[in-house]
């Protein structure tokens, strides 16, 4: 330092050296208390409840031309009644942005009241902004109990 | 543009809009008188550090924990093994939780053995009381969220330690409980208070307890004329320190959780009977042995109610420090029966928690 006023402090590098080691240090433990925050940030996956058949009342419950909402494991059916002898199921979940859907009985269709999409009685989409059909269940009467199960 | 400019220019414009320079003035004038018991002003922000985990690792916990009785234990127990870290992160509550109110202890202490109470701090040490009773009410809330059986029996008690207060006691029992007896509607209480209530109440407190520490200025011991001392400035100096304590007491709380993870215990169920050895966090380990020692009756009065009037008494002795001990420039005063008292309720406090959790 004495000699020459330009040239660097003799431990100049050393100093270097340990600010390296320290920012290194530090940020080395930012990422040890962040990580784990991240990590524990993410819901880990909950099973789902696997069903494949369910119980949906009796028959002389639901008259024809009338619908109504099934709890399928965790996911919402429809279950109409079409006429004294035919039955259909239908995912309630609408394609469109996941709402849940409804039978109407005087237009004898399937409605989504969150975007006024409509659905026909084969689940196909005949209005609005759903981009595919209704995901369709089997339906079987036993004695007089409805069972709704997927389609295989 | 260089960079000195830059950061020149960026500065002004924020400090037009905000005011920065009066922080960065108030900063700049700010210092720590160093002497030999500089130490203890480390204490009042690890408690602060502390506070702050419990407020970050809170908010963790909240989005999982469901405060209902059919499903906190089992949210819980989902916390503990399912979600990555949860254990860690769960673990790392429970104990800031116990080390903030040792360590707020410590710091209280200190405040009174070096009699930095005394004029004009009587406010910054009625605010500094306060927070340690709110860290009470945390603990005493927190401890029933998990809705285990210790912490269930716990409960109980404490509602019902409560509830023997003469005259407002019924009322305050259900007050806290919600009801006649600790339930469903009792854990939507503490829920209430341990994540909204209490947090409203602390946060606007440690503010008027930090803006009253900052009017002051640090206390100095009293033999020790301030002119005298040398000081630290407390920006960056003092700040890089408290930092690099902070970093310690992370590390210790980080192993803590690590080596000895908080148990969960078994899910609370009313009709069972209270599990043998049933005793509440150390912090209410000295009171409730006190409580244990007492005969049921003494002489006309109540023996519970006679313990609870005898810690209402200390600690209204205790809270009102400031106005009875004095302390006069020339060595006069009762400075020495308030360091006696510290000293008996130190002893009081370590000896009888021992007793409390040994015996």
């Amino acid at each position: 330092m004495e000699g020459n006023p330009t040239a660097p402090a003799p431990d100049a590098g050393r100093r270097t050296v340990v600010s390296w080691l320290l920012g290194g240090g530090v940020a080395a433990s930012l990422v040890s208390f962040f990580y784990p925050v991240a990590r524990f940030l993410i819901p880990p996956q909950v099973a789902e409840v696997s069903v494949n058949e369910v119980d949906a009342g009796k028959v002389q419950d639901l008259k024809p031309n009338s619908g109504k909402i099934v709890k399928f494991g965790n996911k919402p059916v429809l279950l109409v009644r079409v006429n004294d002898t035919e039955w259909k199921a239908f995912s309630a979940v609408c394609t469109h942005l996941n709402c849940t859907v409804q039978y109407q009985e005087s237009r004898r269709e399937i409605w989504c009241a969150c975007h006024n999409g409509t659905y026909d009685l084969e689940g196909r989409v005949v209005s609005g902004p759903p981009p595919k059909p209704l995901e369709e269940m089997a339906v079987k009467i036993r004695g007089d109990e409805v069972v709704i199960s997927k389609r295989v | 543009m260089s960079a000195a400019e830059i950061k020149t220019k960026t500065f002004e414009w924020f400090d037009e809009r905000l005011g920065l320079r009066i922080a960065r003035d108030m900063l700049d004038h700010k210092v720590v008188p160093l002497h030999p018991g500089t130490a203890w002003y480390y204490f009042g922000g690890i408690t602060l550090f502390l506070f702050g985990v419990q407020m970050f690792t809170g908010l963790l916990l909240l989005l999982y924990y469901r405060p209902t009785v059919a499903e906190a234990f089992d949210s819980v127990r989902f916390i503990m093994t399912r979600v990555e870290f949860g254990w860690l992160i769960r673990s790392i509550h429970s104990w800031s939780a116990n080390l903030l109110i040792f360590f707020a202890f410590v710091h209280m202490f200190s405040v009174m053995f070096t009699h930095a109470y005394h004029r004009p701090r009587e406010l910054t040490w009625l605010s500094g009381i306060a927070l340690l009773g709110l860290m009470l009410c945390f603990g005493f809330s927190g401890y029933l969220l998990p809705w285990n059986q210790i912490s269930y029996f716990a409960t109980k008690v404490g509602t019902d330690v409560a509830g023997t207060t003469p005259f407002v006691g019924p009322m305050l029992a259900r007050l806290l409980r919600g009801g006649e007896d600790v339930g469903a509607a009792t854990l939507t209480r503490f829920f209430a208070f341990h994540v909204m209530i209490l947090p409203l109440f602390t946060c606007g407190l440690v503010g008027l307890h930090l803006l009253l520490v900052q009017k002051a200025g640090m206390s100095t011991p009293k033999h020790l004329p301030a002119h005298d001392l040398s000081h630290m400035k407390f920006f960056p100096n003092f700040f890089l320190r408290e930092l690099m304590v902070w970093y310690g007491v992370l590390a210790l709380l980080g192993s803590l959780a690590a080596i000895f993870p908080w148990e969960l215990g078994e899910k609370a169920d009313p009709f069972a009977s209270a599990p043998a050895g049933i005793r509440p966090e150390w912090y209410f380990l000295a009171q409730f042995y006190t409580l244990k020692l007492i005969p049921s009756h003494v002489w006309i009065f109540e023996g519970e109610l006679l313990g609870l009037a005898g810690f209402g008494a200390l600690a209204l002795v205790w809270v009102a420090l400031p106005f009875w001990s004095t302390h006069k420039p020339d060595g006069s005063g009762n400075a020495r029966l308030a360091t006696g008292v510290g000293i008996f309720l130190v002893c009081y406090l370590v000896v009888f928690t021992l007793l409390g959790y040994f015996k």
